[in-house]
């Protein structure tokens, strides 16, 4: 090869395995955390605060600046939101500490 | 922060992310999996933030802009109850779709800052374009599905003639003023074309019915991540474009599975108007007769019954009956009798929706079945209790030449005895009679699901 390849092109090797690997992911969850899935790709998706945060810091502030800040703003409320509503839902599929474990135990003093 | 180091951290928060939705494989990984995301999130965010530091050091502003928001993000995500979900998510995405759309004005307003050259190269702006549409979009259509999903708007599709043509004309001149903008139009047919996206995005979703929501949800879910995708290749930025090609793969499979399980054509849900097309489709009901019960009955019958199978649909989530169903399903326990749930992949107003219900009631999930795991189990069931759901139930979808054939249906008519608690006997969304109901072996309990299993759950004591 000669020549540097242009910064598109590999933008667009890295886009095409990261569906691959999303794909692949993504068929591997079980249906019945499917909200669960949604709300955390959600909260990834406000990955977008990575791009808020490069336009609310120019050098000179003007009008898109702070329209970059507002955008920060919005994503972050993604990113928080998004992650602790998939934390509060997912605590509610922790498996419960079964009280019925006594029971068993004390049949089997009964039994003995 | 040399920009090599930068994208090498990108690459370990994006191994994070993949991390996280693989732990959602199984209930009992998904939370390290959440860990998992929030630290791909945090470094990411760290490193951004280091970057921008070392170049201008202004960033008072994001600061303020991560407290605030992250404390709305946080007072929210406490607050919502879990039958609002689909109605949260939808406003979320909304917040991406927007923010892509600011961020790509700010790209536009002033190329430097964010690290690319001026004036910006003719591929840039074709991305630039594709990701502020793709982000409008997802926005204005988010706000439509919130309005729908919280009841702040009718759910009915909202259908007119040349409805598709007038969409497609508003596509074309969106494409047209895109292009005029990447050969360096500059602000005019930027603004046009994203006015024109917004547009686009409400008369996507107006026509789409309230049944369909699951999948418009999932479609959203996946536009967030591409108009994220879209934004990372205009700014080059690896980070964004993996996170958003994952996003939109899920939203896209997500789609697929909803799609699928509704027998619809992707198509057919996007172009809407399904429910109020087919309303005529109850012919012949004729005067069959329904044997309807009380819920004492039920009470009786379920208390007699060594295995029950409990079918929960939409008309459960609308009810909010789902601790009540908890209450009664432990009664029936503590009688011996063996008490599973079925779900189908759409019950609920979005993908696993009837899961979260029902975990929230502490039901534990390894009694919750999917739909293909517990059909076959419905031949030695004595009970089928079928909780405000029809079209999912309904046989007729294996009989050729019906409206519905080919949809995949929980086979709670093989069950020795089926209960059915409905409002009325209005027919299902796709206004198909369901002939479960008219069963020899079927008995109705007409009434609100919540009030009607309370009134069980009583009567088994």
């Amino acid at each position: 090869m000669v020549g540097e390849i242009d910064p598109t092109v590999v933008n667009l090797i890295v886009f095409v395995l990261a569906i691959f690997v999303g794909y692949h992911v993504v068929w591997n969850v079980t249906p019945a955390l499917h909200t669960p899935l949604m709300s955390v790709t959600n909260a990834i998706s406000s990955i977008i605060l990575v791009g808020a945060m490069l336009a609310a810091a120019p050098a000179v502030y003007d009008w898109g600046g702070y329209m970059g800040i507002a955008a920060v703003l919005l994503a972050s409320i993604n990113v928080f939101g998004g992650f602790l509503v998939t934390r509060r839902m997912l605590e509610m599929f922790k498996k419960k500490e079964p009280k019925p474990k006594i029971e068993p135990a004390q049949s089997a003093k009964e039994a003995s | 922060m040399s920009a090599n180091l930068a994208v090498l951290c990108y690459l370990v928060a994006s191994v994070c992310f993949i991390l996280a939705l693989k732990g959602l494989s199984h209930p009992s990984t998904a939370r390290r999996g959440n860990v998992f995301g929030i630290t791909g999130m945090a470094i990411a965010v760290a490193v951004t933030f280091i970057v921008v530091f070392e170049a201008t050091g202004n960033v008072a502003g994001i600061l303020a802009g991560i407290v605030i928001g992250g404390g709305i993000g946080t007072v929210i995500a406490r607050r919502v109850q879990m039958t609002q979900m689909p109605e949260l998510v939808a406003a979320m995405h909304s917040l991406v779709g927007l923010a892509a759309v600011m961020i790509a004005v700010a790209t536009i307003n002033n190329p430097e800052a964010m690290g690319l050259v001026n004036p910006i190269p003719t591929a840039t702006l074709l991305e630039l374009f594709i990701g502020t549409f793709i982000g409008a979009i997802t926005f204005s259509g988010s706000v439509v599905a919130f309005g729908k999903l919280s009841g702040k708007m009718g759910s009915a599709p909202v259908v007119y003639a040349g409805q598709h043509w007038l969409n497609l004309a508003l596509a074309i001149a969106m494409v047209g003023f895109g292009a005029w903008f990447f050969m360096g139009g500059g602000w005019f047919p930027f603004i046009m074309m994203t006015s024109i996206a917004f547009l686009l995005g409400v008369l996507i979703i107006i026509p789409i019915g309230g049944a369909d929501m699951p999948v418009v949800i999932s479609m959203l879910n996946s536009y967030s991540g591409w108009a994220a995708a879209g934004i990372g290749f205009s700014l080059n930025n690896p980070m964004l474009i993996i996170a958003g090609s994952l996003v939109g793969s899920s939203g896209a499979i997500l789609s697929y599975i909803m799609c699928k399980a509704m027998n619809r054509s992707f198509i057919s849900v996007i172009l809407g108007g399904f429910g109020a097309e087919d309303g005529a489709q109850v012919a012949g009901t004729g005067q069959k007769t329904v044997k309807s019960g009380s819920a004492e009955d039920a009470a009786f019958v379920m208390g007699n019954a060594e295995s029950v199978i409990i079918v929960p649909g939409y008309g459960l989530a609308v009810a909010r009956a789902q601790h009540a169903v908890k209450e009664m399903a432990e009664k029936l326990r503590e009688k011996g009798v063996s008490v599973r749930y079925a779900i189908h992949p759409v019950a609920g107003r979005m993908p696993g929706h009837m899961n979260v219900l029902l975990a929230e009631a502490e039901v534990p999930y390894d009694q919750v079945f999917e739909m293909e795991d517990i059909n076959s189990e419905f031949g030695t069931a004595d009970v089928a209790l079928i909780l405000g759901a029809n079209d999912v139930v309904n046989p007729l979808a294996e009989e050729k030449g019906s409206p519905i054939y080919g949809m995949p249906i929980i086979e709670a008519h093989k069950a020795r005895m089926v209960i059915v608690n409905k409002r009325s006997m209005a027919s299902g969304y796709a206004g198909v009679d369901n002939p479960l109901f008219y069963m020899d072996k079927t008995m109705m309990v007409f009434g609100d699901a919540k009030k009607v299993i309370e009134d069980v759950g009583k009567a088994i004591e």
